[in-house]
């Protein structure tokens, strides 16, 4: 389990972030005036009523878009005035960014889904790439379902795959937004069970954007939004969440721990 | 992404949608096959052309009456007849002012119909000397040529073409029969070999004396060297002395002619290298238009992969913002768009020029309408239908594909 170390820099830091989207003559402000600092090896849940601004933050935090004012420093880099190749970059080798729709290559078996941030990023032989791509399924427990495409598999493995995607390039920072949204209960507490064993195994960086309070509850820490603003953000202090007592009974955590 | 996995990645995707992919494809193999059928069928008319000219010998130069303004006038008789006479003809024979001449032969012509007992067809008639024949590459096939002596005599003495004979003797001898050419009598003393297949093909004619074709056939007057003939042929010494073979004749009849330094020339001579060449320039148009009529098609080919690739980025939208969102730039969407197009169209180059050969093939020696067709197939024309196959995926694939690079990962991971 990792520890803040104070000596270390933040993982992100977000100096009055803004982000403003114009439509027509009116001006949509999502994001006003967010600070916030995320340190290696927290695990954070964003909450907020729909339309808050969650989605636009984490856009911005996966690099996916750009802040309209205020910086963003992503592992000591300032990210916020990057050019859209130099942003690809970030993506590619930063951060890994998990969805609500899973958002796989449907043609493409598994292993291929998870080998594509591969092969965005050079220097990786086919060879390399499949290795790669085979032990982020394994730590994922989908060793069974390499060559499966994902209609061929429950949005739960889906949802794993794309953890796998994610984790592939070994990133410090995962970010996922409303990674449960479609699931049921047994499978969201699977993906949830994975997150937090990403966070106290492998001491990732695990931002979480979601609307049940149950996945809120199983983090460390929640910041709550409403109209683009932080209204609430503070540390769980129960260390056991109510997810890890209900103790879901997922090979994919059992094979994880592996 | 590099090269390897770009052309992995686009195959993939063509793979994806096979039928659609062969659609497309079929354009472009329309396009390239008839370009290169069509070429080959143009080159293969070019080429017999300049082979039935060679027949002729590339030492035969011809003078026609006529000036430089008549000069794409092969055929037909431009200019003033009486300029040319038999005595500028014989003057053309002088070694010392017409070293490069070998042989001189000039001719005139009539025509009408030819009679025997019941058969008749109609005649192309040249009055001719002796060396007729030589320069103009023919053999007798059965009894004599025109003689010298038949021409001092203006006699009445014809030599056949072959179809002329056939029809007016089918099987029977001709020689020494007696025919009516525009109701005089004629005995035939010869028959010309066929020479079916050349360019100006003598068969359905005959020969007479220039003599008599002068007096009896035109009704001409005048003494025998003010005769006027239509053209002479000259040989020159070799092929290689053409070109002075031409000169001597100018300068000669320049002289005989009495033309000034500034007067242009009141005769045309014409080499077999020129008509060549003049006949390769029509039928390089010739090919060039049935190049563009093809290269239309092509086009059309192109405008069907457009048209598909832009289906296939608003299809591939959410594939593509997956893409980006996992680190592809956008230029990693760009050549993915662009390897597609243009492997199509690669693909569809290839098997086009197959296509095309395979019809030039079998299409060699098909007639069409009595007329034979020859196929020449180049090379150079493939690796040129190939290359502009390529440039056609590359201009019509690269709108597309700037489009789906262009689009903004946000927007493109929520398209449905
Ligand atoms: N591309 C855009 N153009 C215009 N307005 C936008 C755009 N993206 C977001 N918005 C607006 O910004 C605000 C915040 O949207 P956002 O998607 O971040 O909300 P959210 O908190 O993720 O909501 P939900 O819980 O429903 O996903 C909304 O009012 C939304 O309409
Ligand atoms: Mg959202």
């Amino acid at each position: 389990m990792t520890t803040n170390s104070l000596n270390s820099v933040p993982v992100i830091e977000l100096t009055e972030v803004t982000r403003e989207f114009q439509i027509g003559t009116h001006v949509v402000r999502a994001l006003d005036g967010i600070n916030m600092t995320i340190e290696q090896g927290e695990m954070v849940a964003i909450i907020g009523p729909s339309g808050s601004g969650k989605s636009t933050l984490m856009n911005t935090l996966g690099c996916l878009d750009q802040p309209s004012s205020g910086s963003f420093v992503l592992n000591g880099q300032d990210v916020s005035r990057l050019s859209d190749n130099q942003l690809a970059e970030t993506r590619s080798h930063q951060l890994g960014f998990v969805f609500q729709s899973y958002n796989l290559l449907p043609r493409e078996t598994a292993l291929s889904n998870v080998e594509l941030p591969l092969k965005y990023s050079g220097g990786y032989s086919g060879k390399d790439r499949r290795a790669a791509a085979r032990k982020a399924l394994d730590r994922v427990g989908l060793s069974e379902r390499y060559d499966h495409r994902p209609m061929q598999m429950s949005g739960g493995e889906q949802q794993r795959v794309g953890i796998a995607r994610a984790l592939v390039k070994n990133p410090e920072l995962i970010l996922a937004d409303e990674p449960t949204g479609n699931l049921d209960t047994k499978s969201s507490g699977e993906v949830i069970q994975m997150l937090r064993s990403l966070n106290e195994v492998d001491g990732k960086t695990i931002v979480v954007v979601t609307h049940d309070p149950e996945v809120a509850e199983a983090m460390k820490r929640v910041i709550a939004f409403r109209d683009g603003r932080i209204v609430e953000d503070r540390l769980m202090t129960n260390s056991e969440s109510p997810i890890t007592k209900l103790n879901v009974d997922s090979s994919a955590s059992d094979e994880a721990s592996e | 992404m590099n090269a390897a996995l770009l052309l992995s990645t686009a195959l993939s995707s063509i793979g994806a949608n096979k039928l659609r992919a062969g659609l497309t494809l079929l354009g472009i193999v329309i396009g390239v096959s008839s370009v290169i059928a069509m070429m080959a069928v143009g080159r293969g008319a070019q080429v017999s052309v300049t082979s039935r000219i060679s027949d002729l010998g590339t030492d035969l130069i011809t003078v026609r009456p006529g000036t430089q303004a008549l000069r794409f006038a092969f055929f037909g008789g431009g200019g003033n007849s009486d300029v040319l006479s038999l005595a500028d003809a014989l003057a053309l024979k002088d070694e010392v002012f017409a070293p490069d001449v070998r042989l001189v032969a000039p001719e005139n012509s009539f025509s009408g119909a030819a009679i025997f007992g019941s058969e008749n067809t109609f005649v192309s008639g040249v009055g001719v000397t002796a060396e007729y024949l030589e320069a103009r590459n023919l053999t007798i096939a059965m009894g004599r040529n025109i003689s010298n002596a038949d021409v001092q005599n203006t006699s009445n003495v014809v030599v056949l073409g072959s179809e002329t004979s056939e029809s007016l003797f089918a099987q029977r001898n001709p020689i020494g029969a007696t025919i009516k050419i525009s109701g005089r009598e004629f005995t035939v003393v010869g028959v010309m070999e066929s020479q079916e297949g050349t360019i100006f093909n003598p068969d359905g004619s005959v020969l007479i004396p220039i003599t008599t074709a002068h007096y009896r056939m035109n009704n001409g007057k005048g003494l025998i060297d003010s005769i006027s003939v239509s053209s002479i042929n000259v040989l020159a010494t070799s092929e290689s002395t053409v070109d002075d073979a031409r000169t001597d004749i100018s300068t000669v009849l320049r002289l005989r002619h009495e033309l000034g330094v500034d007067d242009e020339d009141d005769f045309l001579i014409t080499t077999q290298q020129d008509t060549i060449e003049t006949l390769e320039g029509t039928q390089g148009t010739f090919v060039i238009l049935l190049g563009s009529i093809a290269g239309i098609s092509l086009l059309v080919g192109g405008i069907g992969v457009m048209n598909i690739m832009l289906v296939s980025v608003t299809e591939r939208t959410r594939e593509i913002g997956i893409r980006r969102a996992v680190g592809a730039k956008r230029r990693d969407i760009l050549f993915q768009f662009v390897a597609e197009a243009v492997l199509m169209t690669f693909g569809g180059g290839i098997l086009g020029v197959l296509v095309g050969w395979t019809i030039a093939y079998f299409g060699n020696g098909a007639s069409v309408d009595g007329d034979i067709i020859e196929t020449v197939i180049e090379t150079h024309i493939a690796f040129i239908a190939l290359a502009v196959s390529v440039a056609v995926g590359l201009f019509f694939g690269i709108y597309p594909a700037v489009r789906a690079a262009s689009l903004n990962p946000i927007e493109a991971l929520r398209h449905e």
